[in-house]
Order: structure tokens, then C-alpha cells, then sequence
């Protein structure tokens, strides 16, 4: 049943691409973002409705129920999920829509023998397994389930060239004969390399590879368009796949590296890839009433949260640290670097969620010259982002990422769990300098006995 | 539509979206990629084309499965990405960012 001719189909589709385009330019400011991310909600809804109004469809009911299925099990996840989790599932997201690229690549294959149009399936297919199994190993690395640090074997990168010839040869073969055997291999070879793509990656890295596997999503997705001589596909997936690699290469700055270098960066060896010994170093540790009494006595605190500090849901506390030092006419401010947390920028959602007010988070090229006026660095569940290997040590996987830089203060506290590396998986040789001292603990139980103490001072 | 038609418009929407994400601060990164991953879930759209053209139980099934994935992609996408939002304006009060 078709009820929409060709032009108000064509019609509609362009309204809903327009309605992308609002809801991306809607994320540029955080005033208009919400509004935005709706717009582009609505734009799904009428490009989804369009399909059923206008295309001859059979199986209608089932695919209502496959819908229903499908939102059934991501509306629940998305709206319970913790804020801490969220990169997993937008890694998980983005992994199941690059899969359903590939799998409509698949099943279109047997209805056209157009070389062009099997050229953009052989592409989706491995396009789209890419980002599958890329994100499942994503995932798998975000949620902790397998090591953070770089996977490299001997032989990874011949392994990657074989595959990534052999996917080239299968694509070619697909476009000339179009076999379903040998798109099926295509498919294979792409979850492959997906998986050989990521697997180097380390932890600190990551977020920049869901970043990228978000724009080749957008690409696959783009190339579907093509496929099914939808524009609607053919406009959405192309400015994903245009915009995520604005934000790859955004984020990769701030980070000081490259893209290259962040893919095959622990392939070229001699990379400390993290070390799993934990030193035996001598470190001075102390008590959450030492620390209130250096803390309570300085005239300038700089707290530097991190991810230890989102997950212990210790904001909250660090806050009313925060206002009891002020109290004391002590200066603080909060110091965010740009990647700390999971993703660029996750810290600010981090804070956001827990109502730190957002005049004291500073951003780091604002707050790093302000180190050396600071009497005490506060370091809450952070360790990677104020790692100065990141600037001395050429063979670190962090080695060219800004830092923060809390070694210029006169004293810093570092709040930590235990002597386990950080994210990225490599020691921090300012733990064992002679003006740091550790707070072993859960981040919010040591704030929370920290504001006890400077209450008491 | 003929082939030039599409790279034109595929040209224009690279254009598009080159510049409408150039300029924006690392603090709203997170939500922007959410925000972009939930678009490219329209291939929801596609996946329910092949799902009904499917004659073969088999086809079907696969693309059914393609029309979960999708779903999961555009619902969750869309939803986790209006909740951070959300959070970001709870507590700014019309107060632009810095």
C-alpha cells in the first residue's frame, strides 16, 4: 500500500534531513542543545513514518514488532544507564547501527546488478562490520571487561595488511560477480579488522576511536543511501560521517596526537604499552586530618576531579568541600581537563549531573598557569590527565597529551583507591615525589572524612 | 535520481557538516556524538524497506534483526543523549556557557 506519491515522499524526506541538520547546529551551544537533540528525535519520526506511507511493504507487522522489540530494549538502558557508563553505551549504540548497515547491505545485494550500486554494498558491508566489531571491542575495553591497555601480538600488523588485502579482494569480487558467499566473507573479513583496528588502541585512546567509528557508521549509513536511492539515508549518514570526523580530529588536538598515530601507534614497538607491576616505590601516604590541616591553612586549593571521583558519586562532596574552604576565605576552584572521564568533555556531564555550579570549573589552559600560586592540589580520583610522563616520557602511550599541570603546586594530595595504574594503564612518577602525599580510600568516603576534619579545624 | 544529482547532495551534506561541527567547545563533545550517533540510526528507514521487500522467511529474519539493530540504535541513541542535555541545563538558568 502506497498512499504518498514520489514527490511528497521526496518532500518529506528532505523536511526530516532538514530537521538533522537543525539538531546538529542545535548541539553546538548548551543553551539550544536540548531542543536541538528533540528536533532531530522528530526528524527520525516523520523520516520512519514517511517509509511506511510511501514504500509498498509487505510483513508490515512484523516489522512493527521488530520496532517495538528494539525500543523495548534501548529506551530502558538509555534512560537507567549511569552517567559514568554512558560511553560504553554510545559505543554499544553505534555499533548496533553500523551492524544494521551492513546486514541491509547484505539483503540488498541479490536485488540489482548495477556495478556501482554493489561497489557502495561491498563498501557498507565492510564499513559497517568495522564498526560492529569496533565497538563491541569498545565496549568490552570501557566497561572493563577486558584490559584497557594496548593489545598488540607479534604480527598484528601483517595480520591487519592480510586482512585488510583480502577484504579489498573480496569487495572487488563482490562488485564483479555479486556473491552472496563472497559478501558473506566480505562481512567476515570486516568484523576482522574492526577487531584488529581497536584491539591496540589503549584505554586513554578510546574515546577517540568511538568517535571514529561513529563517522564511519555515518559513511556506511551514507552508502545504504546510495544503495536504495534514498536521499534521506544518503543526507543523514554523510553529515555524521562528515561531522564525526571534524570531532575525531577536534578531540585528537586537544589530546596533542594524531589520528594515525592513536591507530597505529603501538604498533611501532618500544611503547611502554603500561606497565601491569605495580612499583614498589616508597610513597608517603597520610590522614584525612593531615590533609585537612594542609588544606584548611592554605590561602589558593585547586581540586582536580577525575572519573574515580564520578564513580564513587563523590561530587556532591567535593562541592561542599569546596564552599567549607571558601568559608575559611581559602580560593578554590576546580580544575577539568578536557578528556577526564571517559570522553571528551564526560567530566562536565559528570559535574553537571551532580550540580557543581559552573562558575568554579575552570578549563585547563585557564586554570594550568594558576598551579604555581596554588598552596594545595587536590587530585580526586584523577591520574592520567596530571601525569607528567605525558610531557617527559617520549615512549608513554600518553606521551604529547596536554596535561594538568599540579606538580607546579607547592603541595598535592592525590585521593586514591589503591596504587592500581589509571586508565591508561601506566604509572605516575609524580605519586612518589617529595611534595605529593596519598589518601588511600573510596574518593567519597575520603572527602567526606577530609570536610568532617576542616569542619573540626 | 541520476548520479550526479546524489553526489551533489553528497558533496553539500559534507559541506554542511564539516561547518555546523567546527565550532564547538570540548564540553558539549560528548552529547554531539551521541546527538550524531542517534541520526545515523535513520538507517532504520533502509532496514525497513529490505524488511518489507523480504519474501524468503530467511531474508526476513535477517532483516528483522537489521530493523531491531536499527531501532536500538535511533531510541536509545536519541533518549541517552536528551537525558546528558538535560543535565547540562538543569543548572545553568539562562546563563550562557563560557
Amino acid at each position: 500500500m502506497s498512499i504518498l506519491d514520489p514527490t511528497w515522499t521526496g518532500l518529506l524526506y528532505l523536511v526530516a534531513a532538514v530537521l538533522f541538520i537543525l539538531a546538529l547546529m542545535g548541539l553546538n551551544s548548551p543553551r539550544t542543545a536540548r531542543r536541538g537533540n528533540l528536533v532531530g528525535a522528530a526528524g527520525a519520526v516523520l523520516g520512519v513514518a514517511t517509509v511506511f506511507l510511501s514504500a509498498r511493504l509487505e510483513n508490515i507487522p512484523w516489522i512493527l514488532g521488530a520496532i517495538a522489540v528494539g525500543s523495548a530494549v534501548a529506551a530502558p538502558v538509555a534512560r537507567r544507564v549511569k552517567m559514568t557508563q554512558m560511553p560504553q553505551l554510545v559505543a554499544a549504540f553505534n555499533g548496533v547501527g553500523g551492524g544494521a548497515a551492513a546486514l541491509v547491505a547484505l539483503l540488498e545485494l541479490g536485488h540489482t546488478a548495477d556495478a556501482w550500486v554493489r561497489l557502495a554494498i561491498a563498501f557498507t558491508l565492510l564499513v559497517g562490520a568495522v564498526s560492529f566489531a569496533g565497538s563491541a571491542v569498545t565496549f568490552a575495553k570501557l566497561q572493563e571487561l577486558m584490559t584497557t591497555r594496548p593489545v598488540v601480538f607479534p604480527g598484528l600488523p601483517v595480520v591487519m595488511a592480510a586482512v585488510l588485502l583480502a577484504a579489498l579482494g573480496a569487495g572487488v569480487a563482490v562488485v564483479l560477480t555479486g556473491s552472496l558467499p563472497l559478501a558473506l566473507v566480505l562481512l567476515i573479513l570486516g568484523l576482522g579488522a574492526g577487531i584488529f583496528l581497536v584491539l591496540p588502541v589503549g584505554g586513554a585512546d578510546v574515546p577517540i576511536v568511538i568517535s571514529l567509528l561513529n563517522a564511519f557508521t555515518g559513511l556506511a549509513v551514507a552508502a545504504s543511501g546510495l544503495v536504495l536511492g534514498n536521499v534521506l539515508l544518503l543526507v543523514a549518514g554523510t553529515l555524521v560521517g562528515a561531522s564525526g570526523t571534524i570531532l575525531t580530529r577536534a578531540m585528537a588536538a586537544a589530546m596533542g596526537r594524531s589520528v594515525a598515530g592513536i591507530l597505529f601507534g603501538a604498533f611501532r614497538g618500544g611503547s611502554t604499552a603500561g606497565s601491569t607491576a605495580v612499583s614498589d616505590r616508597p610513597v608517603r601516604s597520610s590522614s584525612a586530618e593531615d590533609v585537612a590541616v594542609l588544606l584548611g591553612y592554605a590561602q589558593r586549593v585547586i581540586i582536580v576531579p577525575g572519573y574515580g571521583l564520578a564513580v564513587a558519586q563523590g561530587q556532591h562532596t567535593a562541592a561542599e568541600l569546596a564552599k567549607a574552604l571558601q568559608l575559611r576565605g581559602i580560593q578554590v576552584d576546580f580544575a577539568i581537563h578536557p578528556v577526564a572521564g571517559r570522553m571528551p568533555g564526560h567530566m562536565n556531564v559528570l559535574l553537571a549531573e551532580a550540580n557543581v555550579p559552573y562558575e568554579e570549573l575552570r578549563e585547563m589552559t585557564e586554570i594550568n598557569a594558576d598551579f604555581k600560586t596554588a598552596d594545595v592540589a587536590l587530585v580526586v580520583g584523577a591520574n592520567d590527565v596530571v601525569n607528567p610522563a605525558a610531557k617527559t616520557s617520549s615512549g608513554s602511550p600518553i606521551y604529547g597529551m596536554p596535561i594538568l599541570e599540579v606538580a607546579d603546586a607547592r603541595q598535592v594530595v592525590f585521593l586514591k583507591r589503591s596504587m592500581r595504574p589509571g586508565f591508561a594503564g601506566i604509572e605516575n612518577e609524580l605519586l612518589y615525589e617529595p611534595q605529593t602525599t596519598l589518601l588511600f580510600g573510596d574518593a567519597k568516603d575520603s572527602l567526606t572524612k577530609v570536610l568532617g576534619a576542616v569542619k573540626a579545624l | 535520481m541520476d548520479g550526479i544529482s546524489l553526489l551533489t547532495i553528497t558533496v553539500l551534506a559534507v559541506f554542511v557538516g564539516f561547518e555546523v561541527v567546527s565550532k564547538v567547545s570540548s564540553t558539549l563533545h560528548t552529547p554531539l556524538m551521541s546527538g550524531a550517533n542517534a541520526i545515523h540510526g535513520i538507517i532504520l528507514v533502509g532496514a525497513i524497506i529490505v524488511a518489507g521487500q523480504a519474501a524468503d522467511p530467511w531474508v526476513l529474519a535477517v532483516a528483522l534483526l537489521a530493523v531491531v539493530l536499527a531501532t536500538a540504535n535511533l531510541v536509545g541513541g536519541f533518549v541517552v543523549t536528551d537525558r546528558m542535555l538535560e543535565m547540562f541545563g538543569g543548572r545553568r538558568d539562562g546563563k550562557g556557557p563560557r
